[in-house]
């Protein structure tokens, strides 16, 4: 079939099984732009290309399947990489479209001319730079299996001008469907070693303080439920990162919640005495480890990760499978059974009875506030948890409010949680939540955010209202960079630098308004149920609540950067109990 | 303390890289090392055998990261199809030196001496100064150019090395099963 190559970009995304594209026309990418209004894909029109790439992200996230956006060259191309980067640090599944000037213009900085691919090549897991209209269909089909197999990431795909233009001969093309792969370096790996997974359940079986440290991965495999098997087999507690919070039910027994600088206690400290680490799908983070000189110093390592790069590279694991988490999750689940299943499992008594006082004296904890005061945003996020469903999906921004949500939501299923982890993102909350409404559209979406962070990214709700995306949005407003500030109170002597906001400029209800949604403003206690009542109830337009909060709140625990997970700072309220 | 493969001992290690002969390749390999902080001392790019395919011999400083975390990011560029660890007991090393030495007329016998010596090849010849090139391990080619130093080295140009694993000495038995 006779085709131009704007035409064939078109169909090879539809034939990816691409639903919805986020993006933003311009120049270079304007002959796609033609298409696509005979193309069977929805598009998304952002307010900025930063937007179409974190809202591809929040599709990722709350679907599995990869999110898509498309935009021009030059300053677009630009603006889409803290996107690109976020993905990239997060292991997220995308593929990004940028157009890019005429190949023949190609390094005579034409106009909006920028080298994307060069720019973009540390941020993304691979990139190309198409130079001929017949290579679309295979490298569109090329970009979308590594994007998603292996250790998933962001793959972009910059496209010259000419050859997606109809009326420039280089467009012409003949339509083939791709099918195989051109790819002689790339063989992602699935199953992990037999031998190797032998060796590990006989760790697991010797292990008297054992703890399961679950990360992202488990979530990108879709392993969450050969995780519940091999806890409930085995009977081993489980902390779930940042990036896997859902991946296992906060509500479980066997859950300890997040470990990390801003952790449970219990988490925390069970990864510190434990003598085994059974780490599936984690990288052993700075934000996870403190120092790590000092991190878990008594644990055995069994390491599993799909990208072979993480094994060792920050700690030795005593045996390392590479592997996708699932596949081998459920392989050390038949021989644990070999082993003699339950049976084989040593008497842990002991340790579950320390882990339990630790979660007796050291549970999160706040001081509710008085008369005077405004509101304890980790009393809003209380009320946002137990007035939501169960499923209900939650983005965060990045700062305190992403750490208290993460801390006090209940996450019971996988794929509710979609936040900035590696990159923190500020500005991350708003587009994703929207990018995750426009996956799953029968799930009730709200985004918590900071006054900060809302400011970075708050014109996408345009997107959301014209687009019809009823997202809702909890806005933390503590009048400051709250994240910030508590490192200046705590580590610069109180010497508060750049870090205050202002507490009513700009005015959130009437910018909320203007942007389309409807507005709340909440300011003491009695309120806050009311106010989500009343926004849980509108499904035709999203919802701004303002909870106006006390500035001066810490997040606790903290285990301050650059110290050991031992010396984990308690809130203050907790500081005699004994450890 | 024992030398991991691929290492002289000299704190260096060569990794023999074949990668897709495609347009940016070699950026990328640069750029990886760039990002993640490891160093490269030395880096040969050529054509193979077979088109589709350049190889890339670079030497690494193993000080400057441990070597096991440099080849794993290396391995997950999609366009680097196979990486090999040389060990320099175990290959074929060769690098090219091209070199111009000071060489008044009254000292020339000097550095001609030299030159027979190492078997190397005079290129041209000013009035003052010489111009030589010598193929050899890169051992020796360090040699020559230390002996010829103290004459004062205009110029001086070396490729890089280049290596291949050495052959297997002894053919398989023929009455093995
Ligand atoms: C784009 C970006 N710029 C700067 C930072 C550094 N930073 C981390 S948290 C934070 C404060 C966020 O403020 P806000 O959104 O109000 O959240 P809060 O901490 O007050 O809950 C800042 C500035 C960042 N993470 N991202
Ligand atoms: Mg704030």
């Amino acid at each position: 079939m006779n085709m131009n190559g704007g035409q064939a970009l078109m169909k090879a995304l539809e034939d990816e099984g691409v639903d919805i594209l986020f993006g933003l026309p311009g120049g270079a990418i304007l002959p796609v732009y033609d298409p696509l209004i005979d193309s069977s894909i929805r598009h998304v029109l952002v307010r900025h290309e930063q937007g179409a790439g974190h809202m591809a992200e929040g599709y990722a996230h709350a679907t599995g399947r990869p999110g898509v956006a498309m935009v021009t060259s030059g300053p677009a191309a630009t603006n889409i990489v803290t996107p690109l980067c976020d993905a990239y640090m997060d292991s997220i599944p995308m593929v990004v479209v940028t157009g890019q000037v005429p190949y023949a213009a190609i390094g005579t900085d034409a106009f909006q001319e920028c080298d994307t691919t060069g720019i973009t090549m540390s941020v993304t897991k691979h990139n190309y730079l198409v130079t001929e209209a017949a290579d679309i269909p295979q490298v569109i089909h090329d970009a979308f299996h590594i994007a998603t197999t292996g250790r998933p990431g962001p793959v972009l795909v910059d496209i010259p001008k000419d050859i997606v233009d109809p009326n420039n001969p280089r467009s012409a093309m003949e339509w083939y469907t791709p099918d195989s792969h051109d790819l002689p370096g790339y063989h992602p790996n699935r199953a992990g070693d037999s031998e190797l997974i032998r060796q590990a359940a006989k760790l697991i079986c010797e292990a008297e303080r054992p703890v399961i440290y679950s990360g992202g991965g488990i979530l990108k495999a879709r392993a969450a439920e050969a995780l519940l098997e091999l806890a409930e087999l085995t009977g081993i507690p489980v902390v779930t990162t940042l990036m896997n919070r859902g991946g296992f039910p906060d509500d479980h027994p066997l859950c300890l919640g997040m470990p990390g600088m801003h952790g449970n206690y219990t988490a925390v400290t069970a990864m510190q005495e434990a003598d085994l680490l059974i780490a599936l799908g984690a990288r052993f983070d700075d934000r996870v480890t403190g120092k790590v000189a000092g991190f878990a110093p008594l644990a055995k390592i069994i390491h599993v990760d799909i990208d072979s790069a993480e094994l060792g590279k920050v700690r030795r694991p005593d045996v390392a499978i590479q592997g996708d988490c699932r596949l081998v999750i459920e392989d050390l689940v038949k021989a644990l059974g070999e082993l003699g299943g339950n049976e084989s499992q040593p008497d842990r008594n002991r340790w579950r009875s320390r882990i339990s006082g630790w979660q007796e004296r050291f549970p999160l904890t706040y001081e509710q506030s008085k008369d005077d005061e405004l509101l304890k945003p980790q009393y809003v996020l209380e009320q946002l948890r137990d007035a939501t469903p169960d499923d209900t999906i939650v983005a965060s921004g990045v700062g305190q409010h992403q750490m208290w949500t993460s801390q006090y939501w209940k996450f019971n299923h996988p794929y509710t949680w979609v936040n900035s982890g590696g990159l923190g993102t500020m500005g991350f909350a708003i587009p994703a939540a929207i990018g995750a409404k426009a996956g799953r559209p029968d799930r009730m979406v709200w985004a918590v955010d900071g006054d900060g962070c809302f400011q970075m990214t708050a014109q996408e709700l345009v997107t959301a209202a014209t687009e019809g995306f009823p997202i809702k949005v909890a806005l933390i407003n503590n009048a400051y960079l709250g994240m910030v500030r508590q490192w200046q109170e705590m580590f610069y002597e109180e010497r508060y630098s750049e870090v205050y906001l202002t507490r009513d400029v700009p005015d959130y209800k009437m910018w909320a308004e203007a942007l389309g949604c409807v507005g709340l403003r909440v300011e003491s206690p009695e309120e806050v149920g009311p106010a989500i009542a009343q926004a849980n109830e509108i499904n035709d337009q999203p919802v701004v609540v303002e909870f106006r909060c006390e500035a001066g709140e810490n997040v606790f625990p903290m285990v301050p950067a650059g110290m050991s997970n031992s010396d984990v700072v308690v809130d203050p309220s907790q500081q005699d109990r004994p450890r | 303390m024992s030398v991991p493969p691929g290492t002289d001992g000299g704190g260096t290690t060569t990794l023999v890289v074949r990668v897709e002969n495609k347009a940016g390749v070699l950026a990328r390999v640069a750029g990886l090392f760039a990002r993640r902080g490891f160093n490269i001392e030395s880096l040969a790019v050529a054509p193979t055998e077979d088109e589709r395919f350049s190889r890339l011999t670079i030497v690494v400083g193993v000080d400057a990261a441990p070597m096991e975390q440099v080849v794993k990011q290396l391995d997950k560029l999609v366009n680097v199809v196979e990486i090999r660890e040389l060990n320099p007991a175990a290959s074929v090393e060769r690098e090219l030196m091209m070199v111009t030495v000071r060489a008044d007329p009254a000292i020339r016998g000097q550095i001609l001496d030299l030159v027979r010596v190492f078997q190397a090849t005079v290129l041209n010849v000013g009035y003052d100064e010489i111009m030589v090139s010598l193929t050899g391990s890169p051992s020796r080619v360090d040699d020559f150019e230390d002996l010829l130093r103290p004459y004062g080295i205009v110029d001086v140009q070396r490729t890089g090395k280049v290596a291949l694993p050495k052959l297997v000495k002894t053919a398989p038995d023929p009455l093995a099963p």
